[in-house]
């Protein structure tokens, strides 16, 4: 029953709901009986719970998306997850919601909670792995090679760490010795005076490390932490790095150069603003090569490709990066 | 009383028998039934481990949690003489939210001694102290050579409240994302953390004022007349108090604990209760229990199963379930009244 059923695809289940009603409750009993009692033994999971974006992203590259049964909040790339059933945000899971979505896997790292919740589900007889997440490239491809074990995909896995290398090589090498490092300012969240920036082994970080640039916070601060507009003017950044998101939820360039200190900042005298997809550019996944060659555009470490130009950053104006739709 | 009681044990029934996971009601028997020692038959294990290890605790802590907080709710009231009172008034959820607070956030940091010699129950452990801390602070404020005024203990309380809210807005304003999103959980409140260890422990703080409490009921009655009037009655009012504060304080500060912080439990149980019933502590203590208790379960059953496989906090429903109620109980009594 368990080879057979192609429960785990979402148009094939739709199609059936459609045509049987009744055979979505069917399917749901099944599922709910089935693998609790099947699931164990030397077989690689089939229906893995992700709670991290990242995870998420790296499941997908390894080809495991028809593995997953769930995502967690934080799991937006690619946009597909948007038809998984979500779990939550990943500090308040619930543990009989994870469990009724019969997983024989779940995978998290190591903020998801709370403990107790972890603690039932793995008393409960499912596989819960803890997969160490460190911001560097190193720590990326433990992350994915640790994704790959547990799935049965070490021969997918060296592809997409090769690939990665690959990327960040390619960028590496497209900027030369690119002599002027912009130190670049990462704001998380900016506006309603509660402004928090990027500081050292955060995933902002090392994009703009790897980008050519150098994060103003580097020595400063550890983590993301509150910035007073002060210390964000006192940084002195070349450049202001926003995520799509706030960037629109500020109303434009107009209005984060509203503040005083963050217009008096060379960064803003020059209106060098770059914005980026936030999940691309913090999830900190098999994407960090798009990730650094968007941002390396942005900064004009790296000279933009011929379709992207039209609003690339590089005569002092403001725009987005990577492809204008 | 027989209502709520019969109240208590169907939503209980329910609450161990529906959620996310669906289990057929004769594994779910089936289960309770094993438990007591009847012959279990054949249960998938998972069911078996959803019901006796997630389902059942969480039942039991709700339960517990519910009641003693509507009970020390009502002792409260009756001890202040004022409807508006709730534990909160003598500083137990502000010193337990800021103590579970600075644990959220200096865990790393300012307080890493402390988070790594007490492991995961470094919250709990901080925010039941805290409570307690604050309460005796309150307490000793407002006492003087022996003697402790109700006035007093709520002006000292008012205080201690602003102070340690200045604290956790401090604290608030330190924290990263993360913590932030963390504590705004824990604010909310949430029975997800019901181990059988955090029941065991919640249980043995929280038994004594569930039962000792309800024995206070002649006293409480008497206190409301006034404090000259119930010494009058022979009852010695200064240490009668001070049982009332500590046992109040035991309970939500266990409550707290193990569950974040759930509001509106204790401040309107015991009122839908008095409008119902009348002020009668005799009744109001034990019924307050009981439909605390019954609440709490509600919520949390609806908090389990609307966003499936997500989990809403269960601050948010203890409000919409009980406040639609509590405002017609209102209105048909101020009709009445009128």
């Amino acid at each position: 029953m368990k080879n057979d059923l192609p429960r785990n695809d979402p148009s094939y289940r739709a199609r059936l709901t459609r045509t049987f009603p009744l055979v979505d409750t069917l399917l749901a009993v099944l599922l709910a009986v089935g693998p609790a009692t099947l699931a164990f033994g030397d077989e690689t999971p089939q229906r893995i719970v992700s709670v991290d974006g990242a995870l998420t992203e790296i499941v997908y590259a390894l080809d495991g998306a028809d593995r997953l049964a769930g995502v967690d909040t934080s799991s937006l790339y690619p946009p597909d997850t948007e038809d998984l059933p979500k779990v939550g945000y990943k500090r308040a899971l619930s543990a009989e919601g994870l469990l009724s979505l019969t997983p024989d896997l779940v995978l998290v790292t190591d903020d998801a909670g709370p403990p107790e919740v972890l603690e039932q589900i793995r008393l409960a007889g499912v596989q819960t792995r803890m997969i160490p997440d460190a911001p560097t490239v190193e720590g990326l491809h433990a992350k994915i090679d640790a994704v790959a074990d547990l799935l049965g995909a070490t021969e997918a896995a060296a592809e997409v760490n090769e690939g990665i290398d690959q990327a960040l090589a390619e960028v590496a090498a497209a900027m030369g010795d690119h002599a002027d490092r912009p130190r670049v300012l990462f704001l998380l969240h900016k506006g309603s005076g509660n402004d928090m920036a990027a500081g050292r082994n955060t995933a902002a970080d090392t994009v703009i490390r790897l980008a050519g640039g150098e994060n103003v916070l580097h020595d400063a601060i550890d983590g993301y932490k509150p910035l007073s507009t002060e210390a964000a003017l006192a940084a002195a950044p070349e450049v202001i790095l926003l995520t799509e998101r706030n960037f629109d939820s500020l109303g434009g360039l107009d209005a984060l150069l509203a503040d005083p200190a963050l217009a008096n900042t060379p960064a803003g005298r020059d209106q060098r603003v770059v914005v980026m997809d936030g999940p691309l550019l913090l999830a900190f996944g098999p994407r960090l090569g798009d990730a650094v060659a968007e941002l390396a555009r942005g900064l004009g470490t790296l000279p933009p490709v011929a379709v992207d130009t039209a609003e690339a950053d590089l005569d002092g104006t403001a725009g987005r990066t990577g492809s204008a739709d | 009383m027989l209502a709520l009681v019969s109240l208590v044990l169907i939503v209980a029934l329910l609450s161990i028998a529906i959620g996310p996971v669906t289990i057929p009601p004769a594994d779910v028997l089936r289960a309770l039934g094993g438990l007591a020692g009847l012959p279990a038959g054949e249960i998938a294990p998972q069911h078996e481990a959803v019901i006796l290890s997630i389902r059942l605790p969480r039942t039991v802590l709700g339960l517990l949690v519910g009641a003693g907080l509507a009970v020390a709710g009502a002792a409260m009231q009756g001890l202040f003489r004022n409807p508006l009172a709730d534990p909160s008034l003598i500083g137990v959820s502000a010193g337990a939210a800021l103590a579970a607070v600075s644990v959220i956030v200096l865990g790393a940091s300012g307080l890493a001694g402390v988070t790594a010699f007490l492991g995961p129950f470094s919250l709990p452990i901080a925010a039941f102290a805290g409570g307690l801390v604050t309460t005796l602070l309150v307490y000793r404020l407002a006492s003087s050579e022996g003697r402790t005024s109700v006035t007093t203990l709520l002006l000292a309380g008012i205080a201690i409240n602003a102070l340690c809210g200045a604290g956790t807005g401090l604290l608030t304003y330190l924290a990263d994302d993360q913590q932030l999103r963390t504590l705004t959980f824990w604010s909310m409140g949430s029975l997800g953390g019901a181990t059988w260890p955090a029941v065991g422990s919640a249980a043995l703080m929280i038994a004594l004022p569930l039962l000792a409490l309800p024995l206070l009921a002649r006293t409480l009655n008497a206190l409301l007349l006034g404090e000259a009037e119930a010494g009058h009655l022979g009852i010695a009012v200064q240490q009668m108090q001070r049982i009332i504060v500590a046992l109040a304080a035991l309970a939500v500060g266990a409550a707290v604990a193990v569950s974040g912080i759930i509001g509106f439990v204790g401040l309107v149980v015991p009122h839908l209760l008095r409008l119902a019933l009348g002020p009668d502590h005799g009744f109001l203590l034990p019924g307050s229990a009981l439909l605390g208790g019954a609440l709490l379960l509600l919520a949390d059953l609806l908090a389990r199963t609307l966003v499936t496989p997500a989990e809403l906090p269960i601050g948010i429903l203890t409000a919409l379930l009980g406040g639609p109620f509590f405002l017609a109980l209102l209105l048909r009594w101020r009709r009445t009244a009128l």
